[in-house]
C-alpha cells in the first residue's frame, strides 16, 4: 500500500528510516521547519535549516525512492523572539519559490504568549500574501485546549481561506471546533505524548475521512514514524478495505498537499484486472 | 544503590501513565460507542466487568496486598 507521511522531521532521523519507511510503502513525506532542541540565536542559522530542508535533505529522501517536500516558519517556541522572527520572515520569499517547498508551517502556539500569537499572525498574513499553504502546531499536554482555542481566535481575525490550512495535533478535545470552522486537522501518533493509533481510528470513527490527515511522529525525541503503519493496522483491522486506507493515509494527504501544485504526486485508487487479462 | 525518591516515582512515570489512562478510556468509549450503533450490549461482558472493577481497585489505599497483586487475581477470573 502507497503512504505519504505528512508530517516527518527527517534531520533528526537517520536513512535506516528511509530505507524502512521505502520497504512499508512510503513514497513521499513533508517536512515541516522544527525546534531543534535548543533555542536558535541567529537568523542565519535558520536559514542554514532552510537550505538543508529545500536542497539536501531531497537528495537523502531520493536515494530510497521517497520524495521529500518541507514547509519553512519559525517554531512557537522560537517565536517568543520577535526580533529574530521578524529577521527570519524577511528570507522566506526566496525558501517558498523553492521547487520543494509547500508553504508555511510549522508556525502555531506554544505557551499561547502575546508574541506566539503576533508571530503566527504574521507567519498567516505572510502566507496570504504569497498564496501559499499553512501548518499549524498547536501546543502539547496541559495547554493543548486553551492553545488550540487561541489558534482559531487568532484565524478568525484574518483573512484565511480555511481549506488551505491545517491545525495539526489535535485530539478528542480539540477536533471538533477545528472541523467546524472548515480547517484541515491532522491528529500526530507519538509512543507516549500524543495522540495514539486506536484513539486516531476511533476519532476518524467518529468524524468521518473529510479533511483528516494522520502523521506519525519523527523527530530527535521519544518518537516513532512507524505509529503510521501501526495506525494503518488498526483501521484495516477493524474491517476497513485497502482502499478505504489509501484514501485516508495516501489520498488524502494528496489533497490538502495538492493544492499547492509542486505537490504533483495524484490520488490513486486500485483497480482489478478482468479476468480474461490475467 | 540508590532508589527513585517520591516526586522522582511521578515525574518519572506521569506520562506513560497518562498514556495508558488515556488508552483505557478510550477502550470504555469504544465500547459505548458500539454499544450505542449496535443497540445492544455484548453477550458476555464478564471481562469488561473485570476491567471496570480493577478501576476501582487502582483508586482504593491502604490495603497490605499491592495493587498488583490484587489486579493479577482478578484478571485471573477471566
Amino acid at each position: 500500500m502507497q503512504i505519504i507521511q505528512p508530517h516527518y522531521h527527517a534531520i533528526a532521523r537517520t536513512a535506516q528510516d528511509y530505507e524502512r519507511m521505502a520497504m512499508s510503502g512510503v513514497v513521499a513525506v513533508a517536512e515541516p521547519a522544527f525546534w531543534a532542541g535548543f533555542d536558535r540565536r541567529y537568523p542565519e542559522t535558520f536559514i542554514d535549516y532552510f537550505r538543508q530542508i529545500s536542497e539536501f535533505e531531497p537528495t537523502r529522501a531520493a536515494q530510497y525512492g521517497i520524495r521529500h517536500f518541507c514547509w519553512v516558519a519559525v517554531n512557537p517556541k522560537e517565536a517568543e523572539d520577535p526580533v529574530l522572527t521578524r529577521e527570519v520572515l524577511k528570507h522566506f520569499p526566496e525558501f517558498l519559490s523553492k521547487a520543494t517547498c509547500l508553504g508555511v508551517g510549522e508556525t502555531g502556539l506554544h505557551k499561547s504568549t502575546a508574541n506566539e500569537c503576533d508571530a503566527l499572525a504574521a507567519h498567516v498574513e505572510l502566507a496570504i500574501r504569497h498564496d501559499q499553504l499553512v501548518l499549524i502546531h498547536t501546543p502539547h499536554l496541559a495547554d493543548k485546549a486553551h492553545g488550540t482555542r487561541r489558534v482559531l481566535e487568532v484565524l478568525a481575525g484574518l483573512n484565511v481561506s480555511p481549506e488551505r490550512i491545517w491545525i495539526d495535533h489535535v485530539e478528542e478535545q480539540t477536533i471538533r471546533p477545528c472541523l467546524d470552522a472548515g480547517y484541515w486537522v491532522g491528529m500526530t501518533l507519538y509512543p507516549i505524548t500524543k495522540c495514539s493509533p486506536k484513539r486516531a481510528v476511533d476519532m476518524i470513527e467518529k468524524y468521518g475521512t473529510e479533511r483528516i490527515l494522520v502523521n506519525s511522529s519523527a523527530d530527535w525525541g521519544p518518537s516513532d514514524p512507524f505509529t503510521l503503519q501501526e495506525c494503518i493496522l488498526e483501521y484495516r483491522r477493524r474491517g476497513y478495505s485497502v482502499q478505504d486506507a489509501i484514501e485516508l493515509f495516501h489520498n488524502n494527504p494528496c489533497r490538502f498537499l495538492g493544492q499547492n501544485p509542486k505537490f504533483d504526486i495524484s490520488p490513486i485508487r486500485i483497480e482489478s484486472i478482468e479476468k480474461e487479462l490475467v | 544503590m540508590k532508589m527513585l525518591n517520591p516526586q522522582q516515582v511521578i515525574e518519572t512515570y506521569f506520562l506513560e501513565n497518562r498514556h495508558m489512562l488515556l488508552e483505557l478510556a478510550a477502550f470504555l468509549d469504544r465500547y459505548e460507542v458500539a454499544v450505542a450503533r449496535q443497540g445492544e450490549h455484548a453477550a458476555d461482558e464478564k471481562k469488561l466487568a473485570v476491567i471496570c472493577q480493577a478501576i476501582e481497585v487502582l483508586s482504593r489505599t491502604g490495603s497490605d496486598t499491592p495493587r498488583v497483586e490484587q489486579l493479577l487475581e482478578l484478571f485471573a477470573a477471566v
